[in-house]
């Protein structure tokens, strides 16, 4: 039986088409994925990412503990501010990605992927027990809010100016007035939201965490307000436009952020997990890397599909689709050190049709 | 909804008859059918003067999300390929049963048709699948 978020009934109503995520039935469209890329890419588009995980972490150890845990530095992340990095297993493999905000000296919200939130709950909980627990119960606390809270994201160009006809934050000035990758508290018609200026799609944009009671009244004021519903199937093409990992796709824990070409999102130093096979990676090198890749026309390589040089094998495709923002079909896969540069052909095994590709720099899609 | 001037088949594709002395017909996929796929954005399709058979792969039509399978509802020769789907395949989500047809087929023996589903049938048969 899969988890509903409370915006469920209002997909139904609203003609969302509903499918099993990560555990979750969630929908993957309403008017249509290139309708709702369109919205997001030139006005604004709400999602229900209420699947994703709210996981509040507090304490006098909860920056040392985070710091422990992820690949990005939570001690020296200032309040206010949100942060894009990795949770890693020793081997460097990624248990899961995540962006986490910091709310307090002693207090962060980090958020997990949807189908990923039991094996970071059990993750941090395991090594909470193994190094966390001489400093006395409550050192670190660990409270899972994703059932009691909703996560709306509001994304696009238009997304600011759609917020603050709705929205202040609680010193009075506009919502908009949160910076990029940060966070503020406001009063969204004189409901509390948690505004955190960060997003899934390579637009401006920001979600919004707030009491699952209030999720339908603040949906359909953002719906009223000129935000297109869009599903998962859009958020998925965003995403990919502007090269983003998906959990399962590009990243697992048996793939590392450097093969990912996450290094940025990886400190070099710090007493992390996974950092020793990491630090070796970033020295060595590694077999096979990310790359993006072109294909003319609309045909779409999708995930496993074969990509080749000279007829042979040389890595697999990871997540694939039709841009409509690029009108081409672009993709993301694996491939041998060696097949990387920018520009070099190769082709994708489509169903027994060995169609041309062109390596292509990372993202496909900026935002100007 | 269905149009009951054609048949239908369980894999959603519909056959029309265009000119009975001839033999020909108008294939083309179900409404049903285009909004399953979502938003098409490319085609598969065969050529003009290849043969297909009853319920053989034809081709292949992608959707944003998907890839599926092309079936002919008949065996024959084809005839005409609706050449507008290669830039505009939306024509079938748009229109799927008169300016999103697909291709045109000169059918051995009229008489297949009646192994199709009527309009009323298939009707019935996908309000069973939900």
């Amino acid at each position: 039986m899969n988890l509903q978020t409370t915006l469920y009934q209002t997909h139904l109503d609203s003609g969302g088409r509903i499918v099993p995520f990560g555990g979750w039935d969630m929908p993957v469209q309403y008017s249509g994925i290139l309708n709702e890329v369109k919205a997001v890419r030139t006005g604004a588009g709400i999602f229900d990412v209420s699947h994703m995980g709210r996981l509040y972490i507090s304490g006098p150890q909860a920056a040392a503990f985070l710091d422990r845990m992820l690949t990005g530095a939570a001690s020296t992340l200032r309040v206010g501010r949100a942060r894009y990095c990795m949770i890693c297993n020793e081997s460097g493999g990624v248990i899961d990605d995540t962006i986490f905000y910091r709310l307090a000296a002693d207090r962060y919200l980090l958020v997990p992927n949807a189908g990923n939130r039991p094996a970071v709950l059990a993750w941090f909980r395991q090594w909470l027990d193994a190094e966390f627990s001489g400093g006395g119960a409550g050192s670190v606390s660990l409270d899972d809010r994703t059932v009691e809270t909703a996560l709306i994201a509001l994304q696009g160009p238009n997304s600011p100016a759609v917020l603050d006809t709705l929205c202040t934050l609680d010193d009075g000035e506009p919502a908009s007035a949160t910076r990029p990758f940060s966070w503020r508290n406001g009063l969204f018609q004189s409901r509390e939201v948690f505004i955190g200026r960060t997003g899934y799609t390579g637009e401006d944009g920001f979600e919004l965490a707030l009491d699952a009671a209030d999720a339908v009244p603040v949906w359909q004021a953002l719906v009223d307000a000129g935000a297109l519903p869009c599903g998962l199937g859009a958020r998925d093409v965003l995403r990919l436009e502007a090269a983003l990992p998906l959990h399962g796709h590009e990243i697992d824990p048996d793939t590392s952020p450097i093969e990912a070409g996450l290094e940025r999102f990886v400190r070099a130093e710090g007493d992390y997990l996974g950092q020793p096979a990491l630090q070796r990676q970033r020295e060595q090198g590694t077999a096979r890397k990310l790359v993006g890749l072109k294909l003319p026309g609309r045909s779409a390589p999708r995930a496993g599909y074969p990509i080749l040089s000279g007829g042979q094998e040389v890595g697999r495709i990871t997540s694939g689709s039709y841009s409509p923002t690029l009108d081409t079909s672009i993709a993301m896969g694996y491939v041998l050190a060696g097949y990387t540069d920018p520009g070099l052909t190769l082709a994708v095994d489509i169903r027994g049709r060995a169609t041309p590709a062109e390596v292509a720099p990372l993202p496909f899609y900026t935002r100007s | 909804m269905n149009p009951e001037d054609r048949k239908y088949t369980q894999e959603h594709e519909w056959a029309k008859v265009e000119d009975a002395a001839a033999r020909l017909v108008a294939v083309g996929i179900t409404h049903y059918a285009q909004d399953e796929l979502g938003d098409i954005v490319y085609f598969d399709l065969p050529q003009v003067g290849d043969k297909v058979a009853y319920m053989e792969k034809m081709g292949e039509v992608e959707s944003v999300k998907a890839v599926s399978d092309l079936f002919s509802p008949v065996t024959g020769q084809v005839s005409a390929v609706n050449d507008a789907l290669i830039d505009h395949p939306e024509l079938v989500n748009d229109d799927p049963f008169e300016a999103g047809w697909i291709v045109r087929v000169v059918l051995e023996d009229l008489a297949e048709l009646d192994n199709l589903m009527s309009a009323a049938d298939y009707e019935a048969y996908i309000q069973g699948t939900h």
